[in-house]
């Protein structure tokens, strides 16, 4: 049984169909990219399976559950999280602060002990806390942890994020564009993070333009073009069938593909 | 260090008991111990807007509505059923709770200044209410409030007032600094800048308002019963329009999200026009132009804009 599988999912928005019947499914510790050029419907297919907009048709299972159109804090409950391509950072909160809400679901105190600051909404905070900060070194991004998010580099930002969607303990994670707008060593710094999110049982869904780290960590990869089901399979594979170099890669994309398996 | 202490709830506390410790000894007549009791009463309800419109985002243009609710239990359930006025002002709060969760659920769905228009519809018809079902509420007159005992101890003066009206703002501080501090308060400071990534991270956005709006019609209808016990009077008034602005003006003048914020704008709301009464005709226009000037030069609110000064200061 998949971790996450998705089938004949589609909407159409006023008449334009964004995705029509898109399916894949992923694996605990398998890395699952979407590619496609811009307008393809990769977003609008995180949207769609992340329940913030409801699907026209199709399905979402996690694990044999069915959560179709099941809102974004109850698939967090079961275990999604994502990152967004336009940053959702909390501007107003420290770096420390935006992965403590991370860890919001792990957090066990009512609204009263809350209201009377009881010794256990403390606790509580001081435990959340420090998970965050253990959190904010995986990420290498513990000596900002003070910081107010909004004074924060894109690059960090999106870094951080990363972290908080970790603090949730996620079991799939998707990741929209981590990469973009980052340096070298930045998008090297996601690369290796995004292996060992993997590596630790991890379903990750990956949209990414940078092709190197697309070629370099996906398990499986998936070409949409015009919202649809274009090619699957392993990475070489993806990078050698025509269909796909004709619709997206083209012929740079290919020499990019070369150079990244050396 | 520094930093710290500024930011604790331990010195927010100490620093607000200092202050209502001290007024009385500087204070030349009970009239100052007076006009101090309202700011007391006003920085609780606004304390309830700080929760709603500081933490969590969402405003309320109606909120006086619920200052009118406690208001009038406190001045009807004695007149009309003989109940104790403290029990009363227990019923008006769960009332106004009551209320504030009924109309939240549909209300709160709207954002923006479609939410400010709604809650804007809401306080009309409150104030509505009071104002025409004169046989309960004496009408646009309003109705007298009896006179409080507690423990055969009639409660009367400015000086006792004084002294109830700030261990409630206490409280209120109190309680309102334990959330800002706690999971609920970073669920609400988390939905303030982005919605959709604090659902994402579990949090049920639209119970996490519904919650905020129902403390913050406590809080309100808390500091009407307040009011209308301390002045012997409700009018209508109370729950009208210019007070829900008021109070939202009160927080966004002391700071939006800061508790302390909410004590020195209704200090600025109440103290300055009585204490530019000796311009006559001109205090309304120098109140409004001192309004302006103050959004103008300490945009994030008195009590940020100075504590951030200080900081840079001491670092």
């Amino acid at each position: 049984m998949s971790l996450l599988r998705v089938e004949g999912l589609g909407i159409s928005f006023g008449g334009l169909v964004a995705v029509d019947n898109v399916g894949f499914s992923v694996e605990a510790g398998q890395v699952f990219s979407i590619i496609g050029p811009n307008g393809a419907g990769k977003t609008t297919l995180f949207n769609l399976v992340t329940g913030i907009y409801k699907p026209l048709r199709g399905r979402v299972t996690m694990g044999g559950d069915d959560v179709t159109g099941l809102a974004p804090h109850l698939l967090a409950k079961r275990g999604m999280s994502r990152t967004f391509q336009n940053l959702q950072i909390f501007f107003r909160m420290t770096a420390l602060e935006n992965v403590m809400v991370g860890r919001h679901m792990a957090e066990r105190s009512s609204l009263l002990s809350d209201l009377l600051g009881l010794p256990a909404a403390d606790r509580q905070t001081r435990a959340t806390r420090e998970a965050a900060m253990g959190l904010l070194e995986r990420v290498g991004l513990s000596d900002v942890a003070n910081a107010t998010a909004g004074a924060l580099s894109y690059g960090v930002l999106k870094r951080l994020e990363i972290a908080r969607a970790l603090a949730a303990s996620p079991k799939v994670l998707l990741l929209d564009e981590p990469a973009a707008g980052c340096n070298a060593v930045e998008t090297e710094a996601i690369d290796h993070l995004i292996g060992e999110i993997a590596k630790s049982g991890v379903a990750v869904v990956l949209i990414e333009h940078d092709m190197k780290l697309v070629m370099k960590i996906s398990d499986r990869v998936l070409v949409l073009a015009q919202g649809r089901h274009l090619a699957e399979g392993p990475p070489r594979e993806v990078r050698d069938n025509p269909a796909v170099i004709a619709a997206y890669l083209g012929d740079h994309g290919t020499r990019e593909a070369d150079r990244a398996h050396g | 260090m520094a930093g710290k202490l500024l930011s604790s709830r331990l010195a927010t506390l100490v620093l607000l008991a200092a202050i209502i410790a001290v007024v009385p000894l500087l204070a030349p007549s009970a009239f100052y111990l007076r006009v101090a009791a309202v700011v007391w009463v006003f920085a609780l309800a606004a304390l309830g807007l700080t929760i709603l419109m500081g933490y969590a985002g969402q405003v309320s243009l109606g909120h006086a509505g619920f200052l009118g609710i406690g208001g009038y239990a406190v001045a009807i359930g004695p007149a009309q059923f003989g109940l104790h006025p403290a029990l009363c002002l227990v019923i008006g709060a769960a009332l106004a709770g009551l209320l504030a969760y009924l109309v939240g659920r549909p209300i709160l769905k709207l954002k923006g200044y479609y939410l400010a228009i709604a809650t804007l519809g809401f306080g009309v018809i409150l104030a509505l209410i009071f104002h025409s079902e004169s046989q309960w509420t004496g009408g646009p007159d309003g109705m007298q409030v009896a006179r409080v005992t507690l423990f055969g101890w009639r409660l009367s003066g400015a000086v006792n007032w004084y002294w109830v009206t700030g261990g409630a703002l206490m409280i209120g501080a109190w309680i309102a600094l334990n959330i800002g501090a706690s999971p609920t308060g970073r669920a609400l400071k988390a939905l303030h800048d982005s919605e959709v990534a604090a659902a994402g991270s579990g949090i049920d956005v639209s119970a996490k308002k519904l919650a905020a709006f129902v403390i913050g019609a406590v809080y309100a209808a808390v500091a009407g019963g307040l009011l209308a016990a301390m002045n012997g009077l409700i009018t209508p008034d109370a729950a009208g329009f210019m007070h829900s602005i008021e109070l939202v003006a009160m927080v966004i003048i002391g700071g939006l999200g800061s508790v302390f914020g909410a004590v020195v704008g209704a200090a600025f709301l109440v103290v300055l026009p009585q204490a530019l009464t000796f311009m006559h005709d001109y205090e309304q226009a120098v109140l409004g132009f001192l309004i302006m000037a103050f959004m103008i030069f300490l945009p994030a609110g008195i009590v940020p804009t100075l504590r951030k000064w200080l900081l840079e200061r001491l670092s």
